[in-house]
């Protein structure tokens, strides 16, 4: 087995505020290979943002990455100075952000913002970045590039801002690419397009590419392994046939369950997962799920490790471990005791 | 719509216009106009769901505001109970107030922060004289707020208490609280999270059966707008494209449009293969008036 491109372990990170500590990642671990594409997935206050701004060291006051480690491509990331991340960030790992109006420059062309990056970070002439970038616009889908180069970002749509964001990120062909919720402030067509080519660059390409999103339709439909966060922990792991058909933690078989179902005729009532999400401020002790779970049990209190429960996935929840398998066989009303409604 | 069946329709738009105006020359004349809806006719049957969706632009948000007369519109009437609202004033539009509610994507910016939850459900109850005493209004509010799932010691509590679930609960409470006939539901569940929004669904749907609530369903979560859907409008560059019964519509769209928009939802099943149709959109285009395709199913083809 050769070494992952990035691994990430127990990584914790917490933001000091006037509430107090607020403990947005708890003890992290995961893994992305060589070219291929992971998808980490969790609701608003899961960590998964965060967890991506620490390998991306954009990690600021009030927040500081307090313990774990980051490896990338053999390097420790933790603790760079802002110098040599700046030879890192934009060069081997790229970003693409959910908002592209908010991370272009509103007063400069296209043309000047990209061929700035491209000749910062790869030493080419003038001229020689201008023919990249116009490359690497067509590359995304972007037609007639050469006049669209000397645009302001306001003459974009929102769909071909972030197509122009992607062409920047992959100007400076890094290795690790992460899209942060790229296609959530889109429209449905145009995200379809978004993906469509995220899917085509995972093709051609050896990069790797960590999909941040909420949508499970998203995640389903580019990534090959998924990450399940919650509360700030990593719930899950597995390939994408594993999260969807296979689901061994109670938190992504209720995410799976809530959502509508594509059959029509009679409409199904839909079956939600009941409570809200923990308040990392005072997090819970054991399992963060374990207040919204219909398994819970007193057991939960006690936080689980993450069970092997196939090859590549693993499940961070009791009801994969074989003593309390054999316990819940003996006294299956156990199973449960610990849920409460918490409306 | 005949006589026999006109009873069952709540709301009936005709041709609503809302036009924008973006520029004016130095006479003061528009010279730039925004045509945001050009053109809608739909009717709401009582107690259904009309879900409403298209894309950014399409004018889904304009039209739901234009019922509420938040807008004044160019051109069109919209009857409501057989009301023609299109040219009532203020003092006359009162009653129709209380009778149409909405509740509004973000339960962050909707909900005053400085009045406490009792604040919050009781002035719409106050505005309208539903409860004459203090007391009285009290106690409705109470109940109102255990009906959405919150408790009776949330009363005294202010909005940044509760989480953006438990505040779209409050935000459904206060347009319940001068019990409506019509509430415009404007993607009152897109700012929440994926496991709170079913919650929310559910409870729309309890209560529209509990209290017989006719809904205006506008979103751009396809999956969710067919489950919650009776019948759907799709809209696009301000016109409806194509009118059916939403499951019709999604297993036998009609518009290219429609087509395209249904087909570009991502499946969240790894192993499905999606085949997805092309819409080109040159911006230019004419859409022309809907025609009944089959019986209930309306498109605006060609």
């Amino acid at each position: 087995m050769t070494e992952p491109l990035l691994s990430v372990k127990d990584l914790k990170v917490s933001f000091y505020t006037r509430a107090g500590e607020n403990q947005a990642v708890r003890g992290v671990s995961l893994h992305i290979d060589e070219g291929e594409t992971v998808g980490i997935v969790g609701e608003s206050g899961s960590g998964k943002s965060v967890t991506a701004k620490a390998i991306m060291g954009l990690i600021s006051p009030p927040g500081q990455i307090i313990g774990g480690e980051i490896d990338f491509a053999g390097q420790s990331l933790v603790g760079l100075t802002e110098r040599e991340w700046r030879r890192l960030r934009g060069n081997r790992i790229a970003m693409v952000f959910q908002d592209p109006m908010t991370s272009l420059n509103p007063v400069k062309k296209i043309g000047d913002q990209m061929t700035e990056v491209i000749r910062r970070h790869r030493g080419l002439a003038k001229e020689a970045a201008r023919k990249e970038a116009i490359e690497m616009l067509r590359r995304v889908g972007i037609t007639r590039p050469e006049q669209r180069l000397d645009q302001y970002p306001h003459e974009f749509s929102g769909g071909m801002r972030q197509r122009v964001m992607i062409a920047m990120a992959l100007s400076c062909q890094p290795e690790l690419l992460i899209a942060d919720e790229p296609t959530t402030a889109l429209d449905v067509t145009i995200q379809a397009q978004i993906l469509d080519l995220l899917k085509q660059l995972k093709a051609n390409s050896r990069m790797s590419i960590v999909l941040i999103t909420h949508d499970l339709g998203v995640v389903a439909q580019v990534c090959s392994r998924v990450v399940v966060m919650y509360g700030g922990m990593v719930m899950e792991e597995g390939t994408a046939e594993d999260i969807f058909y296979r689901p061994k933690h109670p938190y992504t078989q209720g995410l799976l369950r809530s959502l509508p179902k594509r059959q029509g005729g009679t409409r199904e009532r839909l079956v939600p997962i009941e409570g809200t999400p923990p308040d990392l401020l005072d997090p819970p002790q054991g399992c963060p799920f374990r207040d919204r779970c219909p398994h819970a049990m007193p057991k939960c209190a006690e936080l689980p490790p993450h069970f092997e429960v196939g090859p590549g996935h693993r499940a961070l929840c009791w009801l994969n471990d074989e003593g309390v398998q054999a316990q819940l066989r003996r006294e299956p009303e156990l199973e449960g005791s610990a849920a409460h409604d918490r409306e | 719509m005949t006589g026999s069946n006109a009873k069952d329709v709540l709301v009936d738009v005709q041709g609503l216009k809302k036009h924008f105006v973006k520029g004016r020359d130095v006479w003061g004349r528009s010279n730039e106009v925004l045509k945001a809806v050009d053109g809608v006719s739909f009717q709401i049957r009582r107690g259904e769901t009309f879900g409403l969706v298209g894309e950014s632009g399409s004018g889904k948000s304009t039209v739901g505001r234009c019922l509420i007369r938040l807008y004044d519109y160019t051109d069109g009437t919209v009857r409501f109970d057989g009301h023609d609202l299109t040219k009532l004033g203020e003092k006359q539009l009162k009653p129709f107030r209380r009778r149409i509610q909405t509740i509004f994507q973000d339960p962050y910016s909707s909900l005053n922060p400085g009045m406490n939850v009792l604040e919050l459900i009781g002035e719409p109850m106050n505005i309208h004289g539903l409860y004459a005493r203090a007391d009285e209004r009290k106690e409705a509010v109470a109940a109102l707020l255990e009906r959405v799932g919150l408790k009776r010691e949330h009363l005294y509590r202010y909005p940044h208490e509760f989480s953006g679930g438990q505040r779209q609960r409050i935000s459904i409470a206060r347009a319940l609280s001068v019990r409506p006939d019509f509430v415009v539901c404007d993607e009152p569940i897109s700012a929440l999270d994926v496991s709170v929004q079913a919650q929310v669904v559910n409870m729309l749907e309890d209560l529209q059966n509990e209290f017989g609530l006719t809904y205006l369903f506008i979103a751009h979560d396809l999956s969710m707008v067919r489950h919650i859907s009776d019948r759907i409008g799709v809209l696009y560059g301000g016109r409806l494209v194509e009118v059916a019964d939403s499951d019709e519509l999604y297993e036998n769209p009609l518009h290219p449009y429609t087509k395209a928009l249904l087909s570009s939802i991502p499946v969240p099943d790894p192993r499905a293969v999606q085949e997805r149709a092309e819409w080109k959109a040159d911006g230019g285009e004419d859409i022309p008036e809907l025609r009944e395709a089959s019986p209930g199913h309306f498109v605006a083809l060609p």
